[in-house]
């Protein structure tokens, strides 16, 4: 095979591969003070439909603006069922799937998308109110940079939402480990008694993580809305924020490894297309659909090693609500 | 406090510090006060206050009564977070550290000083400076799972030095660290304390007070019973200050002819739960009709002793034999097959389940009889009516056998579990093996008296007893022999008859100074 193969394959690679950094980088925050976001799912697909609707009525910035401040609201939601209530965290996450996905449906059906553009901007065109697609961000590619081979059609000739994710990952990086905040957000994750002890406020860490997490899981939706597949259908998320859950694990929450743990998922996607393409996977693609959770499964089987979990330092306090004694 | 220059003004003062929990008073106005440049020891055995005491000092308590002055200025304690602030700073017993992260993220952490973005060539250069005043040899940059118990006990140090405490307390310390690490631990105790800070040291070893500390306050039973100059009052003063002076009763013991030998320990081994050895080379006998007392300052291996012979804990050297069969490790199913009774200490949690009926709780151990029940089922009803007889038997305070266990009184549930482990035993017969853990332990004069006369029942039948109590007049009175417990080995073996209250509790406090 020819390398006229390899660098599409690789940009859509990176292409879809931001959906899955996006959607990690929040998560990793709420992990790693100790709040496991099983509603990523359900966020990402609310993402998407709100940033469809409102890129029609007011255009790009606005909608990943719109889609972000609704996820920090189903962050917020998050943290006082899980946080304040100490409810279960599999099953607000759920929950919040559930509610992210029928909402998203139900606001981007078509009878109610014409009411709310109507209603957002009455002087849109009538095709604009039927339409089942969003314009697409527009590629931004960088001169000579882009022109590198393999690297070049890989990570320098994309939109603009590429790269900001790309920067975004190494500087969230420095957050996590490099400042005080980091370090408290690790800390409660690690240890919620010691760290309420020293003076940290453990419910306002959890809160401001949790809306953080909501935020990047909105933005990973509107990016595959407008980034990637700009098709309205529902249910378009297609078990991607599950993934994003296991990608994290692979990426042993560390925001610089899901760059590379984004990658090798958003990847393994794109190979499955391609050799159904060619006809090789096309008698099980389902082979290739496993892999990510394979992946998962080993990696947190080796988590279950405490040796190994303290090398990797996996969050100790991960899903565990936290009472304060009083 | 005569003894005290009254121009210096004391780091720390307690003044008729009063604390109740629920059926015990901790604290009774308790005076304490600390100098700078000062260590003072807090002396008592468990459950003595001193704990309770401290941790009114670092805010993990509200005190019910009393006044708090740090530098002649009252004060309120809140919370540890207050106490940081007024320079209070406490070392635990377990550490609180993050395992996971490094030497120096556990010591920056809440630190406000350090700013939004941590500079970690210069943290990691402040806790290297501060590590070489103290003479320590950690890498900054180190895990902390990596380090040692010593290691991980000078990160606690650092971080309360890094923060500038004047008053540090040091729970109990030197249990978890080895003689060489204990020395260290004691030099850099001194170079604080030359700095001016003062040190409250919290320990039940008479010979570390000696070793480092200038004055010494002991308490007991919730009061404090003396505060002297080290260098002004001898071991035993302290021991007896300690211990206390008995108040003995009378309690009927019938005559008992001692029979063969039911339990040998050879050379038993085991480790703690802090990966220390616990037991080191324990030999023991207990025959049948015979109690024996365990006495030993706690800690010292007396609680790992039972749960190896018990099952739960995993001897690592020596054997155990009952009857002359080699049991060691045999797991806890095939001792209970033996005839071995185990009452756990805190049995009222650790022997029942709360949300179970009395009838299913003593089921627990039952239904591995074949009286009660088939190849596939349990014969509830013959289950039923034998729980029914012991309830009344026992006098437990229930409506019958299906009460919940959760909504009975603890000396209630104390008198369940020894009607299981005593009575529903699988063959129906008195049980060969009796190990009971500080089975009065919270019970009221009745309840004890009942249990003490339980435990005399039963070694009149035939039984071999092992019995545990933190009370060495309760030992004296049940037992027919004491083996006295150190360090995790047997110092002395006596009958009750031969030694006073005062030298067995020498013997303990002793037998850990050697």
């Amino acid at each position: 095979m020819s390398i006229e193969w390899i660098e599409p394959v690789l940009a859509s690679t990176t292409s879809i591969g931001v959906v899955y950094l996006l959607g990690s980088l929040g998560e990793i925050y709420a992990e790693r003070s100790g709040v496991l976001n099983l509603g990523l799912e359900g966020i990402m697909a609310i993402g998407a439909a709100i940033s469809f609707i409102i890129t029609i009525a007011w255009g790009h910035a606005l909608a990943f603006l719109v889609a972000s401040v609704f996820g920090m609201l189903m962050g917020f939601l998050l943290a006082f069922f899980t946080v304040s209530l100490r409810l279960n965290q599999i099953a607000v996450g759920l929950a919040i799937t559930m509610l992210g996905s029928g909402l998203s449906g139900f606001i981007a059906f078509p009878t109610t998308r014409k009411t709310i553009l109507q209603f957002l901007n009455p002087e849109l065109p009538s095709t604009a109110l039927e339409i089942q697609s969003a314009p697409m961000l527009p590629s931004v590619p960088l001169p000579f940079l882009k022109e590198i081979p393999i690297v070049g059609p890989m990570f320098f000739n994309h939109n603009i939402a590429v790269y900001i994710a790309l920067m975004l990952a190494p500087m969230m990086w420095f957050l996590l480990f490099r400042t005080s905040i980091g370090l408290k957000i690790r800390s409660v994750g690690e240890n919620p008694g010691m760290a309420d002890a020293l003076g940290i406020n453990v419910f306002r860490i959890r809160y401001f993580t949790c809306m953080l997490s909501g935020v990047f899981s909105a933005l990973a939706g509107a990016y595959l809305m407008l980034g990637f597949q700009p098709f309205w259908i529902e249910g378009m998320t297609g078990g991607r924020g599950f993934i994003t859950l296991s990608l994290i694990i692979l990426s042993t929450w560390s925001p610089l490894r899901a760059i590379f743990g984004s990658l090798l998922f958003g990847g393994i996607e794109v190979l499955q297309y391609r050799l159904q393409l060619f006809g090789l996977g096309a008698t099980s693609p389902q082979f290739v659909l496993m892999l990510p959770y394979a992946i998962a499964v080993i990696t947190l089987s080796l988590l279950s090693l405490e040796s190994f979990r303290k090398r990797i330092s996996a969050p100790a306090a991960l899903a565990k609500p936290y009472y304060r004694e009083e | 406090m005569e003894d005290e220059d009254l121009s210096v003004t004391p780091l720390v003062e307690l003044n008729g510090i009063v604390k109740r929990f629920p059926n015990v008073v901790a604290n009774d106005r308790v005076n304490f006060s600390l100098m700078p440049g000062e260590v003072h020891a807090l002396l008592g055995e468990n459950a003595a206050g001193k704990t309770t005491l401290m941790n009114i000092l670092y805010g993990l308590y509200q005190p019910d009564d009393g006044e708090i002055y740090v530098k002649g200025k009252r004060v309120r304690i809140r919370s540890p977070a207050d106490s940081i602030k007024l320079g209070i700073g406490m070392v635990h017993q377990s550490f609180r550290l993050i395992p996971v992260h490094t030497v120096w993220e556990n010591v920056v952490l809440g630190l406000t000083e350090a700013g939004f973005i941590l500079n970690k060539k210069k943290l990691t250069e402040i806790v290297k400076r501060v590590c070489e005043e103290y003479g320590w040899n950690i890498d900054p940059n180190a895990r902390v799972w990596q380090l040692s118990v010593g290691e991980r006990q000078q990160v606690e140090l650092l971080k309360l030095l890094i923060r500038n405490a004047e008053v540090l307390i040091l729970d109990e310390p030197t249990s978890v660290l080895t003689p060489q690490e204990t020395r260290s631990l004691f030099k850099a105790i001194r170079i604080m304390a030359k700095k001016g800070k003062g040190i409250i040291f919290i320990t039940h070893k008479l010979e570390e007070v000696f070793e480092v500390s200038d004055r010494v306050t002991v308490m007991r039973k919730g009061r404090v019973v003396a505060t002297k100059l080290t260098n002004e009052v001898t071991a035993e003063e302290l021991a007896n200050l300690m211990i206390g002076r008995p108040v003995l009763f009378k309690l009927e013991r019938p005559e008992v002819k001692k029979g063969g030998v039911v339990l040998e320990t050879k050379g038993l081994k085991a480790m703690g739960d802090r990966g220390v050895l616990a037991l080191d080379g324990v030999n023991l006998q207990v025959h049948s009709g015979e109690i024996v007392g365990i006495a030993g300052v706690a800690g010292n291996g007396q609680e790992e002793l039972i749960e190896v012979l018990a099952g739960l804990r995993r001897a690592d050297g020596g054997k155990v034999f009952i009857d002359g069969e080699d049991v060691t490790n045999k797991g806890v199913g095939h001792l209970i097959g033996k005839g071995v009774a185990y009452i756990p200490p805190e049995s009222t949690r650790w022997a029942l389940i709360r949300d179970m009926r009395l009838v299913e709780n003593i089921a627990l151990k039952l239904y591995r009889s074949k009286n009660f029940s088939g190849r596939l089922t349990i014969n509830w009803r013959k289950l039923f009516e034998f729980s029914k007889k012991l309830v009344e038997e026992y006098g437990i305070a229930a409506h019958g056998p299906s009460t919940l266990a959760g909504t009975l009184s603890g000396g209630n549930l104390q008198r369940v579990v020894l009607a299981r482990e005593l009575s529903a035993t699988l063959d129906g017969k008195v049980p060969k093996l009796i190990l009971a853990a500080y089975p009065t332990k919270g019970l009221d004069v009745a309840a004890t008296e009942f249990v003490q006369g339980l435990l005399l029942k039963y070694r009149s039948m035939g039984s071999a007893i092992i019995f545990l109590s933190e009370d060495l007049e309760e030992i004296m009175m049940l037992s027919d022999r004491i083996a006295v417990i150190s360090r995790g080995r047997i110092v002395g073996e006596f009958s009750p008859r031969e030694k006073t209250v005062e030298e067995v509790g020498m013997m303990m406090v002793k037998g850990s100074m050697a």
